[in-house]
């Protein structure tokens, strides 16, 4: 274990993974033994290549793996110190975990203010259109957009679907591909959201991550999955300086192992017009 | 041209098609939210109408009280229905579900007849004058009642669906049963409701058909127009129910408007909702406001 995972030890862990095991439809071995810590009010990421198994990470603690016949058969997920594993997804959005998923998948058939108030679905408070006005504070345009969601751009409806998790007031927040099919400066903008949103809320992230750049930049630790298994943690930091790290997820790397500059002369010169 | 009948008949067909619009509404309430196909709908006024009777009649309760536990007892069915029957369905092929709520026809049917015989029996009389006539036209008082009732309860279905917390949240089910899960809602719960809501409406639909006709088996055939309205509305719309059901009404009136004056058939009014069904289905698959991308059986 490295220095950095025994500090995370000493601090608040507020959700724990430990070596989990995860089967779809009793065969099929999907996550074989995932060991994760999140400590309270940061933002952790989880890399991996696709088919690593963070989505289904994330799903075996927020209970969804049981609408996809999924099952935890092995290990734990402890959540302020209670076991959640297996249990029904509604239950645990009301313990304070919450996931938006993949994909955005907002109700497309409802307005932008429908959707926002689905996500307080689960609170018995009435400050509900208080906070509705909190998350327009974090994504202004959204305002504006008085038509059904299905309309709005991509990245309106990932902040669309940022901003619902909001209204569950949750303390944790699981983002899956935030960034899916989103332009480099809406990525950019919905990070420095998220990260804003972590700071002012002091809602802790689990984030999974395709953009491995801006999620080290933006989290303070890292954990790497391959084929169902975390391979490498450490602070972000220690991460974007790996070598092995730079090689395979942020482009680059040491020396000229991999060197974009023969690209050059792959660029068009002459113009058809 | 008889003017006289035709408007009367016209003025029939918009009532009775309210309350078919309402029945076709609870149909593609559990269409849309738990993708059930209910070929038991009519039995739903059958049992409703009969407890409503039974109630009345054999206990001698006052209507308003007879009539509200009638609805609590439809909404306990409902939900007992939901959670002993379908649940244990979730999961199973399309074809074995309609299957099942078919069975669930047949042996309410049977269990109306052995518990109440085979016989129409008159609902007793709830409203002092048996119609009122309005602009020249003579409207049964039941009639009367149930197109309020019908007007209150899409009314109240639209604030339902668009305002409350639970039918916000019965429309997320509908349109991502685990997006609704993610959020924190309880897609059983949901179901339940669905057949909760469903079979209490349509009980009420079923009381004040049987007010005007009687309470007999016939009743149940109420439940099978329902499928031309839907179909003609489009499966998974609560708006295409409401139309439906008002043009299948019309239409229905209008046939025998049709027949009475010019054919003399005598029967084409129960017949002329299932030509339009057919024609329906040939020319225009999803109905008038159905999705397009729907699974069709």
């Amino acid at each position: 274990m490295t220095d950095a995972a025994l500090e995370s030890e000493s601090k608040d862990i507020l959700l724990n993974v430990n070596n989990i095991e995860v089967v779809y439809d009793d065969v099929i071995l999907v996550l074989r033994g995932v060991s994760l810590n999140v400590p309270r009010g940061e933002i952790v990421t989880l890399l991996g290549p696709n088919g690593a198994g963070k989505s289904t990470t994330l799903k075996a603690i927020s209970g969804l793996l049981s609408t996809e016949d999924g099952e935890i058969t092995k290990g734990e997920v402890t959540y302020k110190g209670e076991s959640i594993g297996n249990q029904d997804p509604a239950k645990i959005v009301r313990k304070g975990i919450f996931q938006v998923m993949e994909g955005r998948r907002i109700i497309e058939d409802m307005t932008v203010i429908e959707n926002l108030r689905l996500g307080a679905f689960t609170r018995k408070d009435n400050q509900v259109n208080q906070d509705i006005e909190l998350v327009f504070e974090y994504f202004p345009r959204l305002k504006e957009r008085t038509g059904l969601a299905g309309y709005l751009s991509g990245g309106e409806q990932q902040m669309l679907a940022i901003g619902r998790a909001i209204m569950a007031r949750p303390e944790m927040i699981l983002l899956d591909e935030p960034s899916m099919g989103l332009s480099p400066l809406l990525v950019k903008e919905v990070f420095g959201i998220i990260k804003k949103i972590n700071q002012e809320q002091g809602i802790t992230m689990l984030l999974v991550e395709q953009n491995a750049t801006m999620a080290l930049k933006h989290s303070t630790y890292g954990y790497i999955m391959e084929s169902g298994k975390v391979v490498m943690d450490g602070t972000s930091e220690e991460l974007m300086n790996n070598n092995d790290v730079k090689e395979f997820y942020l482009g680059g790397g040491d020396g000229d192992r991999k060197s974009f500059k023969n690209l050059k002369s792959f660029k068009r010169r002459k113009r058809w017009l | 041209m008889n003017y006289e009948l035709f408007t009367q008949l016209l003025v029939n067909g918009l009532i009775v098609g309210t309350l078919y619009g309402v029945v076709a509404m609870c149909f593609v309430l559990i269409y849309k939210s738990t993708q059930v196909v209910n070929f038991a709908q009519g039995e739903f006024l059958l049992i409703g109408a009969w407890v409503c009777w039974a109630f009345l009649v054999e206990y001698q309760l006052p209507f308003w009280l007879g009539f509200s536990l009638t609805l609590v007892f439809m909404m306990v069915f409902g939900v007992v229905l939901q959670v002993l029957v379908l649940r244990p369905m979730i999961g199973e092929p399309i074809i074995s579900v309609i299957m099942l709520t078919i069975g669930l026809s047949i042996t309410f049917q049977a269990l109306m007849n052995w518990m109440f015989g085979v016989f129409a029996k008159p609902f007793p009389q709830v409203f002092e004058q048996e119609s009122v006539v309005i602009f020249g036209l003579n409207v049964q008082t039941a009639y009367m009642m149930s197109l309020v009732i019908s007007v209150v309860i899409m009314v109240g279905f639209y604030f339902f669906f668009k305002y409350s917390k639970m039918g916000l949240a019965m429309r997320a089910t509908a349109f991502d049963q685990q997006v609704a899960q993610s959020l924190g809602i309880s897609v059983k719960t949901v179901f339940a409701m669905a057949w909760a809501i469903s079979a209490m409406v349509s009980a009420l639909a079923g009381v004040v058909v049987g007010m005007v006709n009687g309470v007999s088996q016939a009743l149940a055939f109420f439940g099978i127009k329902v499928f031309p309205a839907v179909i003609l509305g489009g499966l998974d719309s609560i708006v295409g129910a409401i139309v439906g059901g008002i043009a299948i009404g019309v239409l229905e009136n209008m046939a025998q408007f049709v027949d009475y004056e010019y054919l003399q058939w005598g029967n084409l009014y129960t017949i002329a909702p299932f030509y339009v069904m057919v024609i329906i289905l040939m020319i225009k698959p999803y109905g008038l406001f159905g999705t397009k991308d729907i699974e069709r059986i």
